[in-house]
């Protein structure tokens, strides 16, 4: 029995612009306690089909032709056609929360900041069920403790605040699940939550699925999720479904083009270090003008070109206080030591608030660091920049360069693509006006794009366009070192390839040296020639690329790659073996790598060129690793 | 439970069939990145050029835009537009009511003319009554000689754009206690009415500009006493602050003193709001990732504001200062007609409102209210004006 059905659903979107079809005439059925997965990239429509289904469609939405029939197996109500119900009215209101249920992916937004846990899940208890203020309150705690809550009795009365994200999440399952939905939405459930959380939750709708027999429309655009959470899938692109089955048939049997391009584009874990990902979009570098003008480096591959030593970074926090505030401090990093190889792309993985970002700020001179030193290698051995002022600061600020994670906010809306690339060269008084053109467009080619796009602004462009004109613009001033600070986390798959193959071309044409911070470690796994692993502001493991993935020594590195989903059918994640968040506490670590407050984070080096975090082992062990 | 799952999910034909169902068409990976004619013709187009389509958009606001045109049309060419001077005083029509405009008289088109009037001094109420008479057509001239002027101080003319006919009389608003015509008085008084806002809110941008500029970059001790300065500054009464300020302009300045002195005195008062606007502004612009990036390439903090920052909320103090202009206007007028503004020979809106003060007065010759009309609609003009302003200035949201 298929509790939701939508058959040939078209929905039109009528805007200044004229009028814009979103969804074209989409067909797919969820059968009772199945998991449909909706994968598709931004903009495909796979949002404007959950808001159908929600009855949450804006008014500049019209739903111009189709059914979407919705079936209840527990025989609660009639089977209704969605489409037909008018979006405020009482009839939708009864259906919105009580049979059809729905978890956002931000966690952080969806939670009123005002009200207790308690009384925001109770609340659909008591508008649907029609049950008492105790009887509520019975049935929340009882859903907590179902999704898994630590002390659900306290989580009653907890506050959003309060909470984790992860924590924050299973709440947003509770509310949904607690009138019994036949049918739960999961628009990109985990897309906002660390690996390691992410794997908890897709364990915890698993389960909650089995325990009330209830069908998930799983909306994402992870293939890691979808071959570990879906019986079928559906594959939409512009609106339109592209191809649909089971998870059998669309993994070991593509046959779209697009399913095809999309499988092709991801990374994973057993891909040869030869191996190249074949982007849906490819683009050509031409680097040979650029290669011309280039200054050579000249500190010899694989030396040191950049030296983290001992950087330790503290932020003030204030609280509150009407007058004299008191301040506490938080430690960011913790005795970090690195070493960037010349000609090497050096990955740092991490989950939120690991300190991976703030390394790559200290080493820009965007944050001053308290205690440690920076150095850097200009041709003539390596020195510290960390007190660079004047002039020699502008000289270092020429040869590093940064990617932004962002690249809508990381360009000027209200200059042309000419005037963001002539930029930097305007502000180190390079060049005349005509060689600044030229310039811009040798960079437009380099990075595969039409050198008319000079006049457009950055709105005109797609996430991907934009992220190769940041690119640009960092390699204007001919840097030596440039830091990548999550550049493709804000892209689709099918974009972060191709733009993944363009940085690594780059490196290859221009001799460039990466710091690449990610949190997607196949994506690091790719593209780093070295990982090092960071946790709570220190680091925890250092090695090749091959020898950290293959063979992680550190807890939490294991912890890491255990619950990375893989886009393949036959290597889906051990649920059991999950190890509930207690990997990213660095005082729970077993011995010898357990670190307390204060301990210092000695590296130890374990196997050749692989160091980890091993204070226990200080001492025993001959050499103290400085992971060089 | 897990087991039957399993067995489910592994049934490839038995208990329920799923159709592979691949779409026809042929996949083109460049549709997604197309552009429309229309698309091509936006994303080529500057922030001001965005601006003013959406601004289009805003009917009303258009329509206030013209409006106010038309309104200040009347501050260059006053002298022409009007058909007396200001202070041209006819002591046979005084408390003259509106003379009606007309068409046809006895059912023969002459086009627009007035009748002349008649007047008797009505004894038991000793007022002048005045009354049509229907024999007396008197024509109005267009393009005409009439009272001589000094053009902007400098020429002396006497062109007017229509005058009353010969010998005759064309009060279309009536006259006040004095004989004076209340129509050219309110084209006079547009002149100061309506600039005194523009130039307090020129003095009231720069101070904004400066005072929230600096507090909003460089924050900390300067952010801070300038806070408090626009807290204390708003926590004073307002109506009695601009008394007392205005009280204290001398007796014994000449108009166009006065005139600047008040709009000092209202600009020197409004620019708290605009420089808490300018502040937050600048905060949320100097986060933006854009800024930042120049600052990593090395820009120097007066590149970083004039090309990152400016730019960005120039098109914001633009509405929120249009927004202000209406209160400059309300008050100039109440100080004017309280006494404490411009007196006469200058006229403005408020100067003339203060013929109005005595109820007794209004009662009987309602038409002394007529300043109260294009105030009305200037200030709701300049609302919808700037609100219209406002939905446009962030053209990338």
């Amino acid at each position: 029995m298929n509790v939701l059905s939508v058959e040939e659903l078209s929905v039109d979107f009528h805007t200044a612009e004229g009028r814009s079809r979103a969804v074209d005439r989409v067909s797919f059925a969820v059968p009772e306690n199945r998991t449909v997965a909706l994968v598709g990239e931004s903009g495909s429509g796979k949002t404007v089909i959950s808001q159908t289904i929600m009855g949450l469609l804006p008014p500049v939405a019209e739903i111009s032709s189709g059914k979407v029939v919705l079936s209840d197996p527990s025989g609660e109500i009639e089977p209704v056609d969605i489409a037909t119900l008018d979006r405020k009215g009482a009839k939708m209101r009864h259906l919105r929360g009580n049979r059809v249920a729905i978890i956002f992916q931000e966690p952080m937004t969806s939670l009123s900041p005002l009200h207790t846990i308690g009384d925001q899940i109770g609340e659909a208890a008591e508008l649907h069920r029609g049950v008492g203020r105790a009887e509520a309150r019975e049935l929340t705690r009882e859903m907590l403790r179902l999704v898994r809550f630590p002390d659900p009795q306290r989580g009653l009365d907890a506050y959003p605040f309060e909470l984790s994200g992860g924590l924050r999440q299973r709440a947003m399952i509770a509310m949904a699940m607690i009138c019994h939905p036949a049918l739960l939405i999961a628009d990109e459930p985990t897309t906002a939550l660390d690996v390691t959380i992410q794997a908890e939750i897709l364990k915890l709708i698993k389960d909650v699925q089995s325990e009330l027999r209830m069908s998930v429309l799983m909306i994402t655009h992870d293939f890691g999720v979808v071959a570990n959470m879906a019986d079928e899938v559906v594959v939409i692109y512009h609106g339109r479904i592209m191809e649909r089955g089971t998870a059998e048939q669309l993994f070991s049997n593509p046959q779209h083009d697009y399913l095809k391009a999309l499988l092709n584009a991801v990374p994973s874990f057993d891909m040869d270090r030869s191996e190249r990902l074949v982007p849906i979009r490819p683009i050509t570098v031409k680097a040979e003008d650029l290669k011309k003008s280039r200054p050579d480096c000249r500190v010899a591959p694989g030396e040191p070109l950049v030296q983290v030593k001992d950087v330790t970074k503290r932020f003030t926090l204030r609280k509150g206080g009407l007058l004299g505030a008191r301040t506490a401090t938080m430690t960011a990093l913790d005795q970090v030591n690195l070493t960037i190889r010349r000609g090497e792309c050096l990955g740092v993985v991490g989950e939120s608030g690991s300190g991976k970002t703030t390394v790559a700020k200290t080493i820009l001179r965007a944050l001053d660091i308290n205690e440690g030193e920076i150095l850097y290698n200009k041709g003539e051995g390596l020195s510290d920049v960390s007190h660079l002022r004047g002039d020699a600061l502008m000289d270092y600020r020429r040869r590093v360069q940064l990617i932004f994670q962002d690249p809508f906010s990381s360009l000027n809306p209200r200059m042309t693509v000419n005037d963001i690339l002539t930029e930097p060269l305007e502000i180190h008084g390079i060049g005349t006006a005509e060689e600044r053109a030229e310039r811009a467009r040798s960079l437009m080619s380099l990075v595969g794009l039409d050198a008319r796009y000079l006049r457009r602004y950055p709105h005109s462009f797609s996430g991907g366009q934009r992220q190769r004109i940041g690119i640009a613009r960092a390699l204007a001033l001919n840097p030596e070192f440039i830091l990548c600070d999550e550049p493709t986390s804000a892209l689709d798959v099918s974009v972060q390839a191709q733009i993944l193959n363009l940085l690594q071309d780059l490196k290859r044409d221009l001799g460039l040296t990466y710091l690449f911070v990610s949190h997607n470690l196949a994506v690091v796994d790719y593209i780093a020639d070295r990982i090092v692993v960071m946790c709570r502001g220190r680091v925890v493991e250092v090695g090749e690329t091959r020898e950290v993935v293959s063979n992680p020594l550190h807890p939490y590195t294991r912890a890491l790659l255990s619950a990375v989903p893989e886009p393949d059918l036959n290597e889906k994640l051990d649920f059991a073996a999950l190890d509930a968040g207690r990997a990213s506490e660095p005082g729970d670590w077993p011995e010898p790598f357990r670190l307390g407050d204060g301990t210092v984070p000695h590296l130890i080096e374990m196997k050749p060129d692989h160091f980890v975090c091993a204070p226990g082992l200080y001492g025993r062990h001959a050499q103290e690793g400085t992971a060089a | 439970m897990t087991g039957e799952r399993s067995d489910l999910t592994h049934a490839p034909a038995g208990k329920r069939e799923v159709e592979h169902y691949v779409d026809p068409q042929p996949f083109d990976p460049g549709s997604v990145e197309e552009l429309t004619p229309e698309q091509e013709r936006f994303y080529q187009a500057s922030q001001w050029q965005i601006m003013w389509w959406k601004f289009k958009r805003h009917k009303l606001a258009v329509w206030s835009g013209v409006v106010l045109i038309l309104f200040y049309l009347c501050v260059p060419f006053a002298e022409v537009i009007a058909p007396y001077t200001a202070n041209t005083r006819d002591s046979n029509h005084l408390y003259a009511p509106p003379q009606p405009l007309h068409l046809f008289h006895e059912g023969r088109f002459v086009g627009p003319f007035v009748y002349g009037m008649k007047s008797e001094l009505d004894m038991t109420n000793l007022k002048w009554v005045f009354s049509e008479d229907r024999t007396d057509v008197q024509p109005v001239r267009f393009f005409c000689s009439g009272d001589p002027y000094k053009f902007w101080g400098l020429l002396d003319a006497d062109f007017h754009l229509f005058c009353p006919a010969e010998g005759g009389t064309l009060f279309l608003l009536g006259t006040d206690r004095l004989g004076r015509d209340m129509l050219s008085g309110l084209i006079y008084g547009a002149r100061i009415s309506l600039t005194v806002g523009l130039v307090g809110v020129a003095i009231s941008i720069v101070l904004g500009l400066f005072f929230g500029g600096i507090a909003g970059y460089f924050g900390g001790i300067a952010d801070n006493v300038i806070q408090r300065i626009i807290e204390i500054m708003r926590s004073l009464p307002e109506l009695p602050l601009w008394m007392a300020l205005s009280a204290a302009l001398p007796v014994t300045w000449n108009p166009v003193w006065i005139y600047f002195g008040l709009t000092i005195i209202l600009g020197l008062l409004d620019w708290p709001g605009l420089a808490r606007a300018v502040r937050s502004k600048l905060l949320s612009l100097r986060e933006e990732e854009y800024a930042q990036a120049a600052v990593l390439m090395g820009a120097k903090p007066k590149r970083v504001i004039t090309r990152h920052l400016l730019p960005g909320f120039s098109s914001h103090v633009i509405a929120s200062a249009s927004l202000s202009i209406p209160s400059m206007i309300l008050g100039e007028t109440a100080l004017s007609f309280l006494n404490l503004g411009l007196r006469r020979p200058a006229v403005s809106w408020g100067v003339l409102l203060n013929e109005a003060q005595n109820i007794s007065v209004v009662t009987v010759y309602p038409w002394l209210m007529a300043p109260v009309i294009p105030i009305i609609i200037v200030v709701l003009a300049f609302n919808f004006l700037g609100d219209g302003l406002r939905d446009a200035a962030d053209p990338y949201k």
